[in-house]
């Protein structure tokens, strides 16, 4: 299929192609990161996952309307920045108020979580659509976002696309960060590993709960923001990664942020490179397959934490 | 005015609704006498749920769910054209009231919704139905209880039902037109087709597919499915880039267009450049809504109607579809053709001087209607409409400028031969 083209082309080609491997990679690990967290932390599958990202997309338009009537236009470009922190807080923030309004009491049930936020899920795409009707809207990024580095005559490298990797970089290492050094991740751990006995030395379990679902819910809100630079923004987009999301999640091993991040890098470059030589549903019906196989041998995922049962 | 929503609760038969039934009856009775003449009119006798001065119509579209963000034009654009039905004095003299019912972008609901208008409202026309999933789920009904469906979506074509008539175009006419205009207008001699993967952009681009190499003698130099809500496509701009095809025809629908038109600009493709050009057949004003005009500027549509065609039909409609639902509305192409269905019922109606199903559809063909906002469009022995063909250019104010428009209308033919 290559005989056409010049070893120049097809280098450029190959070299945009990796470029977005790399991308779907970041935009995997982003979506992934939050759910990652909450279900392997507190073993809770929260099914709306999806919803509270499109909270955050919510938050990055209103911003920039906020910005765009009521700020000198020098501001604007940089709406953007605030857009992804007050994402992360809005969702934070609805987070924590679902653990303590619903999760909680539903911990011992875990399948009843899958309902609780199945429902949760549905409320929220219901709501946004009565609050900001049943149409996308559409998000306008500041130009600098837009564009694309030429690096050669064929090689571009889109600015959006380096952004998404900025942000997971940010991201990612502002969690594992937490979770390896901070007092919140340290009791995170620990409740992971042994709750009774967390406790019995003092860790006030309810509180790490509360904070570890609403950190993740925040990433989630901070991934909505970033996604509005390559997505749509409507009541149910948050359906269209939710699938990916679960896929990355479960596969990595679902309690370890490690493996989160390596199945996020194995899958979206098979799909990348898959997607370049066969057709787009080809390489997802593939790539599907390989990820059912692999967890048929290997149940627990990629990585999973040893933990005495 | 009459049009209201009225939502049946079938659990709730309430006491004060009985007595006032049985109080109607003699009511009726004593009206009877006084009133022979207006019920010897055949009208009220159809078994439908025809008054003497109300008719009542369903519509039927999902305003919750995933489809509620393409319904949602159908709807308004329904119900303006009952409300200036009715301002104009209604159909045989009667106002049209109607029943909605939320078919919740579900394919069993719209069919058990479809099976209760019928059947339980008895409704003498149905205006509804978007994806050709949930036309195909309610066809069934349509046909089994005799009824008649007012479809507004284009589509795919092989299918032609005596109990729908289908006010959008089928494949053909909106494809083949926007072919030719490429190949003659622009030297289009390369061309790239990409789409969701689904039953209607697989049989467009069959029918692109066949047209390009057999007709125009050009070349096919890909063809690219993605599964419906995609959101990455920068390894199919990729492959573009590499091709370098001289017109990619897209078919991509929904949430993806986003993606896929953001994803595009972001790759340093300029689209005004027309390098290549792309020529769409899934994305009206609606969709650019939440696209962004800035992200889409320069790519050229193939469909029947666009919001900035030029004629005094269509300044009217836009001017009365923006006093009723405000001024930052978008009006796309099957807005428009939810807009003729009830215009389309209440003529052939009036030329059958009945509600009856059987007459309505006896009396559909070469119904016209000169009053379209499109222009001027009559219905084919086949239960499509023959309309003509436009190419728009879309700005960044997110309308599309008219560029071109097929001096004929175009006969619908919805079995292609050879296709």
């Amino acid at each position: 299929m290559f005989a056409d083209y010049t070893m120049t082309e097809l280098t450029s080609i190959f070299a945009m192609q990796g470029f977005a491997g790399l991308t779907l990679f970041s935009v995997f690990v982003l979506m992934a990161l939050g759910l990652a967290i909450i279900f392997g932390q507190m073993g809770v599958i929260n099914m709306a996952h999806g919803e509270f990202m499109i909270l955050g997309a919510y938050t990055t338009y209103l911003t920039s309307n906020v910005f765009s009537s009521y700020l000198p236009e020098s501001l604007y470009s940089l709406y953007f920045f605030v857009a992804l922190i007050l994402a992360f807080l809005a969702a934070g923030a609805l987070g924590a108020f679902i653990e303590w309004a619903m999760i909680r009491h539903l911990y011992k049930r875990p399948l009843d979580t899958l309902l609780a936020t199945w429902g949760l899920s549905l409320i929220m795409q219901q709501l946004y659509r009565t609050i900001f009707g049943p149409r996308e809207v559409g998000v306008t990024l500041p130009d600098w976002l837009m564009g694309s580095i030429a690096l050669t005559d064929m090689v571009e490298i889109p600015i959006n696309g380096l952004f998404v990797m900025a942000i997971t970089l940010v991201v990612a290492v502002g969690v594992g960060l937490t979770m390896q050094k901070s007092r919140l991740g340290k009791q995170t751990r620990a409740v992971v590993q042994n709750r009774p006995m967390a406790s019995a030395v003092g860790i006030n379990t309810a509180r790490v709960d509360r904070l570890t679902f609403a950190l993740g819910c925040g990433i989630a809100g901070i991934a909505g923001a970033a996604f509005t630079m390559i997505g749509s923004t409507g009541p149910t987009s948050g359906q269209l990664y939710i699938v990916d999301t679960f896929l990355v999640v479960v596969f990595g091993g679902a309690s370890s942020l490690v493996g989160t991040i390596a199945s996020a890098f194995t899958i979206s470059q098979a799909q990348s490179t898959m997607e370049f030589f066969l057709s787009g549903s080809m390489a997802k019906v593939l790539t599907l397959l390989v990820v059912v196989g692999i967890l048929m041998l290997r149940p627990q995922g990629l990585f999973s934490l040893k933990i005495r049962k | 005015m009459i049009s209201k929503s009225r939502n049946y609760d079938s659990t709730r038969g309430t006491r004060r609704t009985l007595l006032r039934r049985m109080l109607a009856i003699p009511a009726a009775l004593a009206l009877a006498h006084v009133s022979l003449p207006a019920l010897a009119d055949s009208a009220n006798s159809t078994g439908l749920a025809v008054t003497d001065s109300t008719v009542t119509v369903g519509i039927l579209h999902s305003i919750t769910g995933t489809m509620a963000i393409s319904e949602t034009g159908s709807v308004q654009a329904e119900k303006l054209a009952i409300d200036q039905i009715n301002a104009m004095g209604g159909v045989l003299g009667r106002q049209i009231v109607y029943t909605q019912e939320d078919g919740a972008s579900d394919w069993p609901t719209f069919a058990e919704k479809a099976k209760k208008l019928l059947v339980r409202d008895k409704v003498a026309a149905v205006f509804g139905c978007w994806t050709s999933a949930s036309r195909k789920a309610v066809l069934p009904v349509f046909e089994q209880y005799n009824g008649m469906l007012y479809y507004p979506t284009f589509y795919e074509g092989l299918e032609q039902s005596p109990n729908v008539i289908y006010t959008g175009q089928e494949a053909t006419q909106q494809i083949l037109e926007g072919l030719d205009w490429a190949d003659d207008a622009k030297d289009a001699k390369k061309y790239f087709l990409l789409g969701s993967d689904y039953i209607w952009p697989r049989t467009s681009n069959k029918i692109a597919r066949k047209h390009i190499e057999s007709v125009l003698g050009d070349k096919v130099v890909g063809e690219e499915y993605y599964p419906l809500g995609h959101t990455q496509f920068n390894s199919v701009i990729n492959k573009i880039k590499l091709k370098k095809p001289d017109v990619v025809f897209i078919s991509v629908v929904g949430g993806s267009n986003v993606a896929f038109y953001k994803q595009l600009k972001a790759a340093g493709i300029d689209m005004t450049k027309e390098k290549p050009l792309f020529l769409t057949i899934s994305v009206t004003e609606d969709e650019i809504l939440g696209i962004g005009g800035e992200n889409i500027d320069g790519i050229y549509a193939s469909m029947k109607y666009f919001q900035s065609l030029p004629n005094a039909n269509n300044e009217a409609f836009v001017k009365a579809f923006k006093a009723k639902y405000g001024d930052d509305i978008v009006i796309g192409d099957v807005t428009q053709a939810a807009y003729l269905g009830p215009w389309l019922w209440k003529a052939a109606v009036e030329k059958a001087g009945s509600f009856d199903i059987d007459k309505v559809r006896a009396a559909s063909p070469d119904i016209e209607l000169t009053t379209a906002p499109e222009g001027y469009v009559r219905i084919h022995d086949n239960h499509h409409l023959w309309s003509k063909t436009r190419i728009g250019h879309a700005q960044l104010d997110g309308q599309y400028k008219v560029v071109y428009e097929s001096s004929e209308l175009i006969e619908p033919n919805p079995f292609p031969e050879g296709y």
